[in-house]
């Protein structure tokens, strides 16, 4: 019972995670490989905010997401957009930027104490026999939330729909007047806000340590892999997959192999569906 | 105000060394060997001009180990297309597989070296052999993902020596064949691919990243050519990592560190791609300013990273392009 609940859990955690990486992949094309580095930094913004300034709890996670989701814009509007369709250029660019967003919390933030969040909510009720921290629930109630408030957005507001019009067709929509720059900028800043808020969600569960930023990367990748790079529903069904797996291997072996058990999904993925499960990308295309 | 613009235009004696008629002049001959001259004699004499600084000399070895990381990357991005985010699994295959050789078997030193590059660049071919079929940012995500597992498996396993790693590795007999063994390496590497570049299988690699349907149409297999491409590559850089332990005699989870992955990239990006020899020029910049920057500790890295966005974005031609322009052409405004 406890798999089920924990699973259930992890897998909306996981599925959180990596709804930004997908969102942003769905609609600029862009690997967005600083992913884990914003989650991270938003992290540090909001201990800053909570702790150097002194501002509430609420306020600072406000803050917090509000400035990671301009970070994200910026790096879109001021640096990526220059590179845009050099796919080894933009590659390199998402990547180092992340790496020196983690690199330089852990040489300037990050370091010496322990930094940790509040939780929340402190007490834990029983869900079908098995004890749950109410952090937790909420994680899973704001996980369900924001599924359900993204489903919305893309397909009732002005906005949303140019976000799913430039993901399906980039040139069909730019001729119906979306700008597909400035819903690139979007996206950026809501994958980032994305990750911002999972961010805010998932760390009071623990410390705040500079390795969770590649941890990060690295499920959400996998998950945006499993279920097909750019696949949004596809990306909530292959974080149920990869989350229960991962709860199983660390009740049977051990949680050190959490990651190999993602690297393993994507490789078996790439062997079989390389689309993922719900890919809509022509396997021509991939396939040479 | 008139309106100018500068045009550029090959010097005359660009154009004159350009055919097989360079031999008869020495001065066009000198021009055209004197950059390649340079660069070999230079990396030749390094050693016995820093006689006197035996730090320096190690620093100019941990140079060529990077350098043949940056020019095996400079191969797989800008020739073949693909981007390889991992440079440090090369060298923590590499560097393990020696050790394995070396401390278990027992091979000598100019054994294990040669062998741990062969099955080490086996290895890896093998493990990246999933996403050569594909295209898109696989490989990248795959290559990305690769050094952390290692350093993940070997840590949870406790095998090849943990965290604490594998000591008792052979050192070098003496100090310069520790010196001339790489950097005689590097540039025959730094040439090997030049050439091989130019050859007929140089040709489809580069098509394969231009347009891999045509290669495809041709009859030629793209995820084989790929892979043959992964292996050179991968080779070289096991062989790097073959070296570094050999010069540690420790072979341990630092040689997956995330600088082997990062220097070699922003080297190629700085010195400029596909020419192989703007890979070296790259890391001779980078490696001397990352012993300079010592005391910054992981902070380099994010130097490191500013440089490279940096130049990505406003420089994208890299160093070694704009000397080689400056080299064969000049500039003058003109009229419109």
């Amino acid at each position: 019972m406890d798999i089920l609940v924990y699973g259930t859990i992890n897998s909306v955690t996981l599925s959180l995670l990596s709804l930004g990486f997908t969102l942003v992949y769905s609609i600029s094309r862009l690997p967005n490989f600083a992913h884990g580095a914003l989650y991270i930094t938003t992290g540090y913004f909001i201990y800053l905010f909570l702790n150097g300034l002194g501002l509430s709890y609420p306020l600072s996670i406000i803050f917090g997401i509000a400035l990671t989701s301009l970070i994200g814009a910026m790096m879109y509007r001021l640096i990526l957009i220059r590179i845009r369709g050099m796919e080894i250029s933009e590659i390199i660019a998402t990547y180092a930027i992340g790496l020196a967003m983690i690199e330089g919390l852990r040489w300037g933030g990050l370091r010496g104490t322990t930094f940790t969040l509040p939780s929340f909510a402190s007490g834990s009720r029983d869900i079908l026999g098995v004890s749950v921290d109410d952090q937790r629930l909420l994680v899973v109630v704001v996980g369900f939330a924001v599924f359900a408030l993204l489903y919305f957005f893309v397909r009732l507001t002005r906005n949303g729909l140019a976000l799913r019009g430039i993901a399906q067709d980039e040139r069909a929509a730019m001729m119906l007047g979306i700008d597909s720059d400035r819903m690139a900028v979007v996206s950026f800043a809501m994958g980032s806000s994305l990750a911002g808020l999972s961010a805010a969600l998932i760390l009071p569960l623990g410390n705040i340590v500079v390795e969770a930023g590649y941890n990060v990367l690295v499920f959400s990748i996998a998950v945006s892999v499993i279920g097909g790079l750019g696949s949004w529903s596809g990306a909530i069904i292959a974080s149920f997959i990869i989350g229960f797996a991962q709860i199983l291997t660390e009740k049977f072996l051990s949680s050190h192999f959490q990651m190999v058990i993602a690297l393993l999904a994507i490789i078996i993925t790439l062997l079989i569906k390389p689309s993922g499960i719900l890919g809509r990308q022509k396997e021509l295309e991939e396939r040479v | 105000m008139e309106a100018r613009r500068k045009e550029r235009i090959d010097r005359g004696i660009k154009v004159r060394s350009e055919g097989i008629y360079v031999v008869s002049s020495l001065k066009e001959m000198l021009y055209v060997a004197g950059p390649r001259v340079f660069l070999i004699a230079g990396l030749l004499l390094l050693p016995l001009v820093l006689e006197m600084a035996p730090y320096w000399k190690r620093v100019v070895n941990i140079m060529c180990v990077y350098g043949m990381l940056a020019i095996s990357f400079d191969f797989l991005a800008n020739i073949v297309g693909l981007v390889c985010l991992g440079g440090a699994m090369f060298i923590g295959v590499g560097g393990y597989m020696t050790a394995i050789f070396n401390v278990y078997l027992h091979c000598p030193v100019y054994l294990a070296i040669p062998l741990a590059g062969l099955a080490g660049a086996s290895i890896c071919t093998l493990l990246l052999l999933p996403c050569l079929s594909l295209r898109g940012v696989y490989f990248a995500i795959v290559t990305l993902m690769y050094p952390l597992l290692f350093t993940r498996i070997i840590e949870a396993l406790n095998i090849l020596g943990g965290t604490n790693g594998i000591t008792g590795l052979d050192s070098f007999p003496n100090p310069y064949l520790e010196n001339y063994v790489i950097i005689i390496l590097l540039l025959v590497f730094v040439f090997g691919l030049r050439r091989l570049v130019d050859e007929d299988i140089g040709l489809v690699l580069r098509g394969i990243k231009d347009n891999d349907q045509s290669v495809k149409a041709s009859g030629i297999n793209v995820a084989h050519m790929k892979a043959l491409a992964v292996f050179i590559a991968s080779f070289i850089g096991c062989l790097g990592g073959a070296y570094l332990a050999h010069l540690y005699m420790w072979a341990g989870l630092s040689l997956f560190a995330l600088d082997f992955s990062i220097i070699p990239i922003a080297a190629v990006t700085i010195g400029g791609g596909g020419s192989m020899l703007g890979a070296l020029i790259g890391t001779f910049i980078l490696v001397p300013l990352s012993e300079f920057l010592r005391f910054f500790g992981t902070f380099r890295i994010v130097i490191y990273c500013l440089i490279l966005t940096g130049f990505i974005v406003f420089k994208s031609e890299g160093l070694l392009t704009y000397f080689a322009r400056k080299y064969d052409q000049f500039e003058r405004w003109a009229k419109i």
